[in-house]
């Protein structure tokens, strides 16, 4: 822990002398790894986060259902449509069966939810916690001998990371089903086909690429913002820009996370 | 005991304190006055640790506050009540919630039946009455919020309390009923207190010495008979200053009573 600890050191004191942007970045990067040294440690203390967690993970499991769920039914409708567009008199209809579950599970699904996501509970992490810091409650916490990580973060970041992985599946689950009916309608494909389709090109791996991904993009959704709030500055302005930036850090890191799991998990060359 | 020795602080190039020193003996309250900006608030932060010194040392209880580890330090604090200038309550939680909160011993704050007892008692100590303990902070009048801060400070039942600007932005009648409520606590609950404040007439109702901050050291520290009575030039330009304010205040008051 000692060289750990020396080596996050070193990084902000050569970010210290650094250029301005590198300064930036290295400063953020010794501070982000602090904070989650700081959320790994405060594991523990279960008795201050969990009745906590259980509200936020209400909050937002609940409160996003609806938009993830609308916004995954547009997308497996359009899929379909699309498909259809581009596979009529062309390729087999059963074809669209397999086009749709595979795009909704291997991307459609876990990247629009988390991209929603980053938005909904992205936002209102970094302001909710950014108003804290301004008002000086996260202050008054430290103030009371209390951890504002253990109950402030740590809740928030683990009821984003159990709830995101499940809006995600029933996100998928809605873009299939949504994707299947719009398909029957449009193109006249009969539940037999598009059962056929969805299961020939269908491999196990595929729906635990769509899970492993949306616990990387839960982190990003949860952690990022939390980081960026908790950091706050300089008043009204201060939050609102912690807001902004939290959601398009979040937003741009959940793209670069879409490329990499796409790379490692499925071995594209 | 409180010992501030020789600490200065600066913000980039802004010289906030420079070689201030002061010693609070247990028992005692203390008032830091001075206009706004010199560095009050910062002072008291350094006191239970929220901000560290460039240079210098702050004592508590013997304890070296800058060189504490994490956990050291927050058992220091659970021994050190914070009232916060604008409250600082939890917006999001109900005033109980928020006095509960300050109850720093964890079996304490576990146990329904002592930490609900505790809220009720903390309300009447602040003279709040027990269904206020329902209410969240936006339902709270600013002398209320004031209050309650004061009640969550106390819920740990602290050997120390710090005071920041605990009567600014109240009218004059409210602020009284805070100076009041500070002198009584005192009394009752027997703590050390240090009052940031640049309200000198409160000031030298509720502490038993006043230092004054001036430019970024403590220009004069004395009862405030000898405050009064001080030929410094800053000393005597800072409470005219005051004087005038009162003036403005209580003229403002007789011309609202007679329309």
């Amino acid at each position: 822990m000692a060289a750990v600890a020396g080596a996050l050191d070193l990084v902000r004191y050569v970010g210290r002398w650094g250029s301005r942007p590198a300064q930036h970045v290295l400063g953020n990067a010794g501070r982000f790894t602090y904070l989650l040294i700081d959320l790994m440690r405060g594991l523990t203390e279960w008795r201050v986060y969990l009745p906590r967690m259980f509200t936020q993970a209400t909050h937002i499991g609940y409160g996003s259902l609806f938009i993830v769920l609308l916004v995954a039914g547009f997308a497996g409708a359009v899929t379909s449509l699309q498909t259809g567009y581009q596979f009529t008199g062309s390729l087999p209809l059963y074809y669209a069966g397999a086009v749709i579950s595979e795009s909704m599970i291997l991307e459609l699904g876990p990247v629009l939810t988390a991209l929603i996501l980053a938005g909904r509970i992205g936002a209102r992490y970094a302001a909710e916690l950014g108003t804290m810091r301004v008002t000086e409650q996260i202050d008054a916490l430290e103030s009371l001998g209390r951890s504002p990580i253990t109950h402030l973060l740590l809740p928030r970041v683990i009821a984003g990371i159990l709830v995101i992985p499940a809006l995600t599946m029933f996100a998928n689950a809605t873009g299939i089903v949504v994707g299947y009916l719009t398909a029957k309608g449009s193109l006249g494909l009969t539940y037999a086909d598009f059962e056929y389709g969805a299961r020939y090109f269908f491999r196990p791996l595929d729906l635990w690429y769509s899970l492993i991904k949306s616990y990387c993009f839960a982190g990003a959704v949860t952690l990022i913002p939390c980081y960026i709030g908790y950091n706050t500055q300089q008043g009204a302005e201060g939050v609102g820009r912690a807001t902004t930036t939290a959601v398009v850090s979040a937003s741009v890191t959940i793209l670069l996370l879409d490329a990499l799991t796409t790379k490692l998990l499925l071995g594209v060359k | 005991m409180i010992q501030l020795q020789n600490i200065s602080k600066r913000f980039l190039s802004n010289v906030v304190l420079d070689g201030v020193s002061l010693d609070v003996q247990d028992g005692e309250t203390v008032a830091l006055l001075g206009p706004s900006g010199v560095g009050k608030s910062v002072t008291l932060k350094m006191i239970n640790g929220l901000l560290k010194p460039d240079s210098g040392d702050v004592i508590v209880d013997g304890l070296h506050v800058p060189k504490l580890k994490r956990h050291e330090l927050a058992e220091l604090r659970s021994r050190i009540g914070y009232v916060f200038q604008y409250g600082a309550l939890f917006d999001s939680d109900p005033v109980a919630e928020n006095i509960r909160l300050g109850i720093t011993n964890e079996d304490q704050y576990h146990d329904e039946a002592y930490w609900k007892e505790r809220v009720k008692e903390c309300l009447r100590l602040v003279n709040l009455s027990a269904d206020v303990a329902d209410k969240y902070p936006a339902e709270l009048s600013g002398g209320m919020k004031k209050r309650v801060g004061i009640a969550r400070a106390i819920a740990g039942k602290p050997k120390y309390l710090l005071y920041d600007e605990p009567t600014s932005g109240l009218d004059p009648v409210n602020a009284d009923v805070i100076d009041g409520l500070i002198e009584r606590l005192r009394d009752e609950l027997g703590v050390t207190s240090v009052v940031v404040s640049h309200d000198v007439r409160g000031s030298f109702r509720v502490a038993d010495r006043v230092a004054l901050l001036w430019q970024a050291k403590i220009r004069a520290v004395g009862t405030a008979e000898e405050i009064l009575a001080s030929r410094d030039t800053a000393v005597q330009q800072f409470l005219e200053r005051d004087l005038e304010m009162s003036l403005i205040q209580a003229e403002g008051n007789q011309d609202r009573h007679g329309a």
